[in-house]
């Protein structure tokens, strides 16, 4: 029992029998006996589109309910928080990079990195220096000249948008990034460029990166490589 | 609550054309609810004070409202006369100040012909107590002296020193002309938005003096009196069609009444203009509520425009909404991201719409007053108007939940991916 528990403490990511349904779907969608990521890990999760990549990082995040089961992300249980207190945990301690789109469109690049602080102090209280500043520092070292900060984010190419979100995610230290295919729109060769930069920001940011895709090719410079469909059981467990 | 207003002021900023429009749409309904009442109160306070300074009027007895409409509003006739003799009487009550005598009858090319003293122009106050002005000219003093209001003057063209005849009779069409005893223009009246404008006055003596060869409504036939031979005939009024009066003190106005009433003579009445007036109003407010009733349906049309725009950007806003939540906004936030924005479209719509009615009645206000005798006075919003206001801020929060629930429930449905 005590074991148990230093492990999820130890854990990002603790998962144990967990189901979900979508409202209305018919038929249970994910069904996760158990699935741990450990702090500081850098996870490549690959799963075909549709297999409930999406929907698990949902709930992960705490931005749906499970049906049944454990969640626990950074030694702290979702169910134990209300919607609103996890909400204010997944502010906090959870960055976020996904496919394309990742910019709210009317806020300048800044703004946009600066978004995780508005809705999190603790976020603002892990900076050393002030928000603004940390987020030039961040586009600095992911190679967005200053220039373009004060530009909306709809003015920006792809490749510039993803790493505002890189930024936006990092900013903060947040203990958790999730990455849902934030490569997919990117050609081949910028793929690399930005899995270098968003991997050495997670290093330095000592964050546990759990990176989504269905692209083989992009899984060589994780630690660990996941299938989720080696840990999602729907379907192949016995009725009853 | 600060994140909300910079992601709405900055969301609005995005959409500046959708959403001025929409805002304009809802200045426009706002400026006609608020015009609508404005004119309704202006109008009402002016129709109160088409006459004032005046404690009583008197008249033969009939009803109240139709004594004020003859006698003020030229519209209908009057009943029975009151006689010259009675008219002496009250005029020596103690109790009262002033009397001046109106005698109706007579027309000049569908305008009324008022016979009374030239103390008419001294007494007769409207408005808060505004007197009449002369916009040219003088009182009249000779027999066949007249004054006009400003609406014949300008309906006709006339100017000081023209002559006029007066018909028998208050028709469109006036069956006998008095065309044998002219009378001069001596002096034109200012505009005052009461029915003074529409009226022609003359002395009590003229209007004698024009009937001193006619019985009975036509022309005595075969006489025919000289103007130079009138002054042998007592040019006295026999009767009068009512009397203002004026007490010196408006303690006594229930007492004056009551003699008035009770006069043992001759069955007379004496009723308050104002209270009459509000009598009288009562009957055609309809009108002002169904103009007011018009106007707010005008604004909840208005209001739903800004429910369909802003529901319309819905769904283009579903992925964003859904990176909101995703950084951490709770469906709450994502509630309140709507529901601000339409609440600070309408906010400024009624500001706006308040700005256009104010200085609508700045500009507009004086032409409208010289030219329809319409009021149309500038200032903080009134009571009534603020309740108007608050009436449409309440509908415009309770529109911009509609929205407000529509995106709650789609954060609620997507979670941080969009499903279609």
């Amino acid at each position: 029992m005590d074991d148990d528990t230093n492990t999820r403490e130890a854990s990002a990511i603790a998962i144990a029998d967990l189901t979900f349904a979508w409202p209305g779907a018919g038929g249970v969608c994910l069904d996760v006996p158990d699935f741990k990521v450990s702090r500081g890990e850098r996870v490549f999760m690959h799963g075909p589109s549709g297999s409930g990549k999406s929907t698990l990082l949902s709930l992960v995040a705490g931005v749906l309910e499970p049906g049944a089961g454990r969640i626990v992300v950074l030694g702290q249980d979702l169910a134990a928080l209300s919607a609103r207190a996890r909400d204010r945990y997944r502010a906090a301690n959870v960055g976020f990079v996904f496919q394309m789109f990742n910019l709210v469109p009317y806020l300048t690049a800044l703004d946009n990195i600066l978004l995780p602080c508005r809705f999190s102090c603790e976020r603002v209280s892990r900076l050393e220096v002030p928000a603004p500043a940390e987020a030039r520092r961040l586009a600095e070292r992911l190679d967005l000249e200053a220039g373009l900060l004060d530009r909306p984010a709809s003015e920006l190419s792809v490749g510039q948008q993803q790493r505002v979100a890189a930024a936006r995610a990092l900013i903060g230290r947040p203990g958790l990034v999730i990455a849902d295919e934030p490569t997919s729109a990117l050609d081949a060769d910028r793929q690399q460029r930005f899995l270098d930069l968003l991997l050495a920001e997670c290093d330095a940011a000592g964050a546990t990166l759990l990176f989504v895709s269905h692209d083989h090719r992009l899984s060589r410079r994780f630690e660990r490589l996941v299938e989720l469909r080696d840990i999602n059981h729907v379907g192949r467990r016995a009725p009853g | 609550m600060s994140v909300l207003l910079h992601l709405t002021l900055r969301s609005i900023a995005n959409r500046r054309l959708t959403v001025s429009l929409t805002a304009l749409a809802i200045a426009l309904a706002v400026a006609m609810l608020l015009g609508v009442e404005r004119l309704r109160h202006d109008a009402r306070e002016g129709f109160a004070q088409t006459i004032s300074g005046t404690d009583l009027i008197v008249g033969a007895r009939s009803g109240a409202v139709q004594l004020l409409l003859y006698s003020v509003f030229h519209i209908g006739d009057a009943t029975n006369n009151v006689s010259w003799h009675s008219i002496e009487a009250i005029a020596e009550h103690p109790q009262v100040e002033w009397l001046v005598p109106i005698s109706l009858g007579d027309s000049h090319r569908g305008f009324r012909v008022v016979g009374t003293s030239a103390e008419f122009f001294e007494r007769y106050r409207y408005g808060r107590g505004r007197e009449i002005g002369f916009a040219e000219g003088r009182p009249f003093s000779d027999l066949f002296d007249t004054v006009v209001g400003a609406e014949v003057a300008a309906r006709f063209g006339y100017r000081v020193g023209q002559s006029i005849v007066v018909s028998h009779g208050a028709g469109e069409v006036a069956f006998a002309d008095h065309d044998d005893r002219p009378f001069t223009i001596v002096g034109i009246l200012e505009r005052t938005g009461t029915p003074v404008d529409r009226s022609v006055f003359v002395s009590l003596e003229a209007i004698e003096a024009i009937h001193v060869d006619w019985v009975g409504g036509a022309r005595i036939p075969g006489v025919s009196i000289p103007t130079e031979q009138l002054h042998r005939f007592d040019l006295r009024p026999k009767a009068v069609t009512a009397a203002l009066v004026g007490l010196n003190s408006r303690v006594a106005v229930f007492r004056v009444q009551r003699f008035v009433n009770t006069y043992p003579d001759e069955p007379l009445m004496a009723i308050l203009p104002g209270a009459t007036l509000q009598q009288l109003w009562s009957v055609i407010g309809v009108v002002e509520r169904a103009l007011l009733a018009v106007s707010a349906i005008v604004v909840l049309v208005g209001l739903a425009g800004l429910v369909a725009v802003v529901i319309a950007s819905l769904g283009e806003r579903r992925r964003e909404l859904a990176i909101l939540r995703a950084m951490g906004a709770s469906p709450a936030h994502v509630f309140g991201l709507l529901a601000l924005e339409s609440a600070l479209i309408s906010l400024i719509g009624c500001g706006v719409g308040f700005a256009m009615v104010q200085s609508g009645a700045l500009l507009v206000g004086p032409w409208l007053e010289a030219r329809h005798g319409l009021l149309l006075s500038a200032g903080w919003p009134s009571h009534g108007e603020w309740m108007l206001l608050g009436a449409v801020m309440s509908a415009a929060f309770v529109a911009s939940l509609v929205p407000g629930f529509r995106a709650y429930r789609y954060s609620l449905a997507d979670g941080m991916s969009v499903r279609i």
